[in-house]
């Protein structure tokens, strides 16, 4: 079963309800090209969920400068899709966390989707999120390379999405929806107003059948605390960017714990 | 078979729309209105009039003389450089700030390279009353200072684009992060032919009047609406998509694009996508551009902030693609010098962009009863300052 889909079912488990997900994100090759291992295996070690694996691009659009200024440092000491691959080769030997590919389309389309897909599944990559292939496109063209390879494709949802379309993404989706908590790139907000606050709301009571999970704006145990009364689980990208440029692949435990007490 | 774009955004393969969802509610809600705005008799009406009497339109359809004697065809120039504000851009941002109003959106942001667009943007946001952020690359900012301070003149606040190669591509990046920011009351007005569809139509459609003009035009002057060649230069292609517009579906009518290829094509310093691009996605389409192996964008060069764009538009790639269009790439000298020749022959400055196109007759040789119109789509005002260092004046 996919290890994703693994992790949910653990979670509705009645002894587990109460607990939320911890999904944290990091760029591929940063702090230091040869990171990438060391970062999933310290995760995996102090209780995380989940792990997104940012795949490096020139032109993120959806991300603020956190992530760029990562993205950017990585290509430049040479990361590569394929490096990424290599890196990740036996990676299967040492942890059983659900692992997701984030990155941008057109690295993907120049790997080659199919080729990319089956790579994925050899290394035991279970889902991916690629925020500039939109619903529709993916249903029409790749939904079917996707399943093949028994990858989840996740899907975002906004403030700004209608619920008509919620619905259509909630019914394509099989694994979670990634519900962006605000209006805006990676990294800017701080804290949740009461609008937000109300969005959060409206999405849990739509009775949706795959569980969300919030990123874009959860920073610290407060955040992630208030955004995970409404959903199953929070995603923590730039704050750990930032943890790791000041403290490179060390303190991985303390910035965990500082989160979400197991 | 077409050569314009399908309901959903395509150009044979090329186009669509590859956004991230936070744009969607944007773009959907600009896709499913755009036509239906565009047909309604008072938009009509509005843009019409502001066409003609703020902008200036028809511009001239001018024989150009001694060039057309020194390259032995008859060469004509679509005088867009006598626009207001100095070349077609203001075509496409009056088409859509009129759009925008209809949306109910109150607050503008733009991109520029050449600052040609920002200018034509903070222009059109002055004459309606509308708060106007330009986005421009650190690098343009100071290459292109005189089209800074007009925009900071009409009121628009100009935020430079620090990342990447701090040129177009990033000043994009950056609109597009503050369209995902601001996504309620804010319209992006895009100034060229790519980005996510509905914009490389709808911005085609806007500068189609220059094609229009020429039809009715060349009928006077020739008894005929169809040149043999139309001409002009490509950096994202607007100009371009305008003249061909209406010549696009017209076997009759060829069609030539003229690309920059910067120090050459081959030095790591040029902006000749069609001939080192590849298929793949920027900004939100498919088209052609320049990029690593591993599908990093690249930093193009050009002497022209206006062709210094790693993409073309989906139009464009798919005009390759099928062999429709002819594309000829030209050097940063070869422009310049055709730059020159056009003051000295003809008493025009252009702009170095517009010089690319006029530099293809050196190479290229027409017949001497064809009719060639190429699109002088600036002025060559703003490129003052890189004039008087290339020839030492």
């Amino acid at each position: 079963m996919n290890r994703i889909i693994q992790k949910l079912q653990e979670t509705d488990l009645s002894e587990n309800k109460e607990k939320k997900l911890l999904s944290i994100y990091f760029t591929a090759g940063y702090p230091k090209p040869d990171d990438t291992f060391t970062i999933i295996q310290e995760l995996e070690k102090n209780g995380v969920d989940m792990i997104e694996i940012g795949l490096p691009f020139s032109d993120p659009l959806a991300d603020g400068p956190t992530i760029q200024e990562s993205s950017t440092k990585a290509l430049k000491s040479g990361m590569t899709t394929l490096k990424l691959f290599e890196q990740l080769k036996d990676i299967r030997k040492s942890v059983s966390i659900p692992l997701l590919i984030m990155g941008y389309f057109n690295p993907i389309l120049q790997f080659g989707v199919e080729e990319f897909c089956k790579k994925c599944a050899e290394t035991g990559i279970d889902g991916l999120i690629i925020p500039d292939l939109p619903v529709d496109i993916y249903t029409e063209k790749y939904k079917a390379i996707f399943e093949k390879y028994d990858l989840i494709n996740v899907f975002l949802i906004t403030p700004q999405t209608s619920e008509e379309r919620i619905r259509f993404i909630d019914s394509v989706s099989n694994g979670f929806i990634y519900m962006v908590s605000s209006a805006s790139v990676t990294g800017t907000t701080k804290g949740f107003g009461d609008e937000t606050k109300a969005y959060f709301e409206r999405i849990s009571v739509m009775n949706l059948k795959n569980p969300q999970i919030i990123g874009f704006g959860i920073s610290d145990k407060e955040s992630f605390e208030q955004a995970t009364e409404f959903a199953k689980g929070a995603i923590i990208g730039s704050a750990f960017i930032k943890h790791l440029t000041e403290n490179e692949t060390g303190k991985i435990s303390a910035f965990v714990k500082g989160i979400r007490d197991i | 078979m077409t050569y314009q774009a399908d309901e959903k955004g395509y150009y044979g393969d090329f186009g669509r729309a590859f956004i991230p969802e936070m744009l969607y509610p944007n773009v959907e809600k600009l896709r499913s209105k755009y036509l239906e705005i565009m047909k309604e008799a008072s938009f009509r009406k509005e843009f019409d009039q502001l066409l003609k009497d703020y902008v200036g339109r028809p511009t001239p359809l001018y024989l150009a003389e001694r060039l057309s004697e020194k390259y032995k065809t008859k060469i004509y120039l679509k005088r867009e450089d006598l626009c207001h504000t100095g070349a077609h851009k203001i075509n496409n941002t009056i088409g859509q700030i009129l759009v925008a109003k209809r949306l109910g959106k109150n607050r503008v942001i733009a991109e520029t390279g050449a600052g040609q667009h920002g200018v034509a943007t903070a222009t059109v946001c002055a004459l309606m009353g509308i708060e106007c952020v330009v986005y421009m690359g650190e690098v343009d900012i100071a290459r292109q200072a005189p089209n800074v301070a007009r925009m900071k003149l009409l009121g628009a606040t100009v935020i430079p684009a620090k990342s990447g190669s701090k040129t177009l591509k990033d000043a994009t990046n950056e609109a597009i992060r503050d369209w995902i920011n601001n996504p309620v009351n804010t319209h992006y007005i895009i100034g060229s032919v790519v980005g996510p569809h509905p914009y490389p139509d709808m911005v085609a459609r806007f500068q189609s009047v220059i094609s229009e003009e020429v039809k009715t035009q060349l009928k006077e002057k020739e008894g005929r609406e169809n040149p043999d060649y139309v001409v002009a230069c490509v950096g994202g292609g607007s100009n371009a998509a305008g003249i061909y517009f209406h010549y696009l579906d017209n076997p009759e009518v060829g069609i030539i694009a003229v690309e920059a290829a910067g120090k050459g094509i081959f030095t790591g310093e040029s902006a000749a996508t069609s001939a080192l691009g590849k298929e793949g996605i920027i900004h939100g389409s498919k088209t052609l551009l320049m990029q690593t192996a591993d599908g990093q964008i690249t930093e193009p060069y050009s002497i022209s902030a206006g062709l210094d764009y790693p993409g073309i538009g989906p139009m464009h790639a798919n005009l390759f693609r099928t062999g429709r269009a002819e594309f000829i790439s030209v050097t940063d000298d070869a422009a310049m010098k055709a730059g020159q020749e056009l003051a000295r022959l003809e008493g025009i400055i252009p702009a170095i962009e517009s010089a690319h196109a006029l530099a293809i007759f050196k190479d290229r040789k027409f017949k001497e009863d064809e009719v060639v119109v190429v699109n002088l789509s600036g002025r060559g005002d703003k490129d003052l300052s890189t004039y008087i260092d290339y020839f030492n004046l």
